[in-house]
């Protein structure tokens, strides 16, 4: 390993300029506004070039980072942005919603001694510099194969799966449920976190280099699998996501002001509500708002109601500070926008008034027992403390299951016992033939680059049964 | 885009019908299922059941009641207009099987979604008997092609100025107490189901119904089309639109479908200005 020069090590991490706390809490634009070609350049030359990089192996899909950051320190973007097209074909987003403190910057050597590589910050920059001056040559495409290949979901794996096997020269041809592609990138994630336009100029590059996208097309009622085979589609990829929400089973559930966050998200950012009566979906606007949970999904709720005006809105977690999964940005945005925090607390039943409207719920306070089976301490009700507070909207982002509709729908496609599709760890095989799937589905909730990682797994797959067979 | 082949005003105009070119939703579809349409880039999502299906030319007919924003947009829409996105068949169909004898019960726009219902109910050999009803003569809808759909027909109008006078309930109650009804299908506004259900319970005569909540994908994914049924609560748009009536909790589907009241007066009266201007 070279050894950091004492001077590289004195610049500091360049902080992401952002829009102010209580500014950006009441809009929908983005929080962070990205760094300035000059910014970028100084934190690139951080970097200090390991020969065997950590960074990288703490990456799902093992993008070169030293490299593309090494271009970037030389003011060549537009070799930065082909180089990370290699391995990742959404950097702009990646780079917005990636939980790199677990990954690329979590295993950067400099964070031992100081602040890591803001390596997300760099690939969002130049993602960004090349939406907006389009100078990097795309990738070459080779000739058509004349092979069909149809690709169920536009989420982050199916477009991954897409624009692969679209290069590799099959015709790809993507259905979507929903009237827009993207997946949860564009009906659950907001606006203020990654912008809409982002994900649809990456759906049109995928269009431009000839993959077809047909939306309002639910595969298992429009039309089976089956039939999609009976059309000459050779191969089928399947990254469904984990769309069904769960509940959380106690009184007062039904009453109007409780969502499930896919309800609530879903009005919010796939159907404008934010922009009612612009917009014709209404969703309520809560004063005082709780949102279960402390997931991303928790953390988009939560911030997206105070875009919407509530005047409290506060997240309730049953485990402790520590456990939280959420990415470290969104719970410090989070905190900074004056969401409250209510750890080692359970929602025990919601109250409404006389009309079914939320007016309150009652939560339990917990304490952290006995390590569980996982190691981390379980929470544990304490006796006689429940207490009330007021809300007249809740969210419930507790986590998601496994969509039956289409696997349920599709005969000899095996599934463990939650639901999800059982599929071979190297190829994203399922036990259909002809049948590969990927991503949340599989996997259950987890995040953008696995999902996008499989998806290029199962790609190399279905191009080569495509050349030689199952 | 799905383009509206053909349109036709009913009840004083204040129901439209609308034939559409969706050639692979006509395929597919069964009595009983619905779809989902948004007319334009900042519309709604609004589901509705589906009147009929002509897989041959491709089309699929809805009926609907104008009585927001939404059903104001879509009434706007002219022949040869289209809607931006329709999704569908969604829903399970209805369970069809030779029973006997069988009593169909409409009201409003209900009895257009129990049509194909019906119709596939005689066909496959029961005995129907149809009972459908409005406010008035003027409301009534699809009068001859529910005659022609069952066995023996009967209309009420609750002020008497057609058939019977009164509500479907009574008629409904007569049959019940005469003949040995084997099922029972009401469809219609949720406090008329709740009412045929009243009476079907004390004859002891299963029925189903079908349910109309709100609703945003259709597919089983947000849950806002939660009802409850049997005290469980289900999704109506992947776990129905149909369901045991005498096990769905009607008060709460009333309750649930007041969400957006104030919301709605509020698009409708910025629309109906913004039209009029
Ligand atoms: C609110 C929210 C915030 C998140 N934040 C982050 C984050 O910050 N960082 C991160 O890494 N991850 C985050 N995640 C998780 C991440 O978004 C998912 O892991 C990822 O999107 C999964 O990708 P996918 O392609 O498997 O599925 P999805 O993105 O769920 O896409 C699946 C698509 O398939 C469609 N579909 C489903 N059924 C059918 C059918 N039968 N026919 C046709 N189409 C169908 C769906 O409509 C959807 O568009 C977040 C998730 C949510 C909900
Ligand atoms: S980003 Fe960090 S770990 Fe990766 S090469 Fe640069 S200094 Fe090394
Ligand atoms: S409409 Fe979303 S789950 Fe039924």
């Amino acid at each position: 390993m070279s050894t950091p020069t004492s001077k590289t090590e004195k610049t500091s991490r360049q902080p992401m300029p952002e829009q102010e706390p209580h500014i950006r809490a009441k809009n929908f634009d983005e929080v962070p506004l990205g760094l300035t070609p000059e910014m970028a350049m100084i934190e690139a030359s951080r970097c200090i070039q390991c020969k065997k990089p950590a960074c990288v192996e703490g990456c799902p899909v093992n993008v070169d980072i030293p490299g593309f950051i090494n271009h970037i320190k030389e003011g060549n973007f537009t070799a930065a942005i082909t180089k990370i097209w290699e391995k990742n074909s959404l950097p702009a987003v990646c780079g917005r919603v990636c939980p790199q403190e677990l990954q690329c910057e979590g295993n950067c050597v400099l964070g031992k001694k100081d602040a890591p590589v803001a390596i997300g910050n760099l690939e969002r920059f130049v993602a960004d510099y090349e939406r907006k001056n389009k100078k990097a040559s795309l990738p070459p495409k080779a000739a058509p194969t004349g092979k069909k290949v149809a690709v169920v979901g536009s989420g982050p794996s199916g477009l991954t799966v897409a624009s692969d096997l679209v290069l590799k020269g099959h015709d790809v041809t993507v259905f979507e449920a929903f009237h827009k592609p993207g997946g949860v990138l564009v009906y659950g994630i907001p606006e203020f976190r990654l912008p809409k336009e982002i994900v649809f100029s990456e759906v049109a590059g995928l269009e431009s280099l000839g993959a077809k996208v047909i939306v309002n097309a639910v595969i298992g009622r429009t039309i089976s699998l089956d039939e999609l085979f009976e059309e000459g589609y050779e191969a089928i990829y399947l990254g469904v996501g984990a769309g069904l929400p769960t509940f959380l089973n106690i009184p007062g559930e039904n009453l109007i002001g409780v969502f499930s966050a896919n309800e609530y998200l879903t009005r919010s950012n796939l159907m404008k509500a934010y922009r009612f009566p612009e917009y014709d979906t209404p969703v309520i606007k809560g004063k005082n708002v709780i949102t279960l949970g402390a997931g991303n999904v928790a953390m988009d709720a939560a911030r997206t109601a105070l875009r919407l005006g509530a005047q409290s809105s506060k997240i309730v977690y049953r485990r402790s500070r520590d456990e939280v999964p959420a990415r470290g940005a969104e719970v410090h945005h989070a905190e900074q926008e004056g969401v409250e925090f209510y750890f080692l607390t359970s929602p025990v039943k919601f109250s409404g008034d006389k009309n079914g409207r939320l007016t309150g719920m009652t939560g339990l306070k917990m304490e952290l027992g006995e390590p569980d089976q996982s190691g981390r301490r379980r929470p544990v009700a304490v006796t006689g403390s429940e207490f009330d507070l007021d809300c007249d909207l809740a969210i419930i982002a507790v986590g998601a299951g496994a969509n039956p509709l289409l696997t349920r729908s599709t005969k000899g496609l095996a599934l463990n016992k939650w639901g999800y599709i059982v599929t071979d760890e190297k190829t994203g095989k399922t036990s259909k033939k002809g049948v590969w799937a990927g991503g949340d589905i599989v996997t259950g909730s987890a995040t953008v680059i696995l999902a996008m990682g499989a998806g290029r797994q199962a790609a190399d797959s279905i191009n080569n049964y495509l050349a030689v067979g199952w | 885009m799905f383009k509206i082949v053909h349109r036709e005003e009913m009840a004083g105009g204040t129901v439209i019908l609308n034939e559409i070119d969706a050639p692979l939703i006509a395929k597919k579809a069964q009595p009983g299922q619905f779809v989902i349409l948004k007319a334009t880039e900042t519309g709604e999502r609004i589901p509705l059941t589906m009147a009929d299906t002509n897989p041959d030319k491709g089309t699929i007919t809805i009926i609907y009641m104008v009585v927001g924003k939404s059903t104001a947009l879509f009434r706007d829409l002219k022949t040869g207009d289209s809607f931006m996105d329709i999704i569908g068949p969604l829903g399970a169909p209805t369970h069809l099987e030779k029973m006997g004898k069988v009593v169909c019960v409409g009201g409003g726009t209900g009895v257009a979604v129990l049509h194909p219902i019906t119709r596939a109910l005689k066909q496959i050999g029961n005995d129907v008997t149809c009972i459908i009803g409005a406010r008035t003569k003027d409301l009534l809808i699809l009068e001859t092609q529910m005659k022609a759909a069952s066995n023996h027909f009967h209309v009420c109008t609750d002020d008497g100025s057609y058939g019977h006078h009164g509500f479907v309930t009574q008629v409904l109650e007569n049959i019940l107490k005469e003949q040995d009804i084997k099922l029972a299908v009401g469809i219609g506004p949720v406090p008329m189901m709740k009412a045929v259900c009243n009476i079907t319970k004390k004859y002891n005569v299963k029925t189903l119904v079908s349910l109309n909540p709100i609703m945003i994908d259709g597919t089983g994914m947000c849950g806002g089309c939660r009802v409850s049924v049997g005290g469980k609560t289900k999704f109506a748009c992947v776990d129905g639109p149909e369901f045991d009536g005498h096990d769905v909790d009607f008060d709460e589907l009333m309750m649930r479908l007041r969400a957006y009241t104030e919301e709605e007066k509020m698009s409708n009266t910025t629309y109906c200005q913004a039209t009029k201007a």
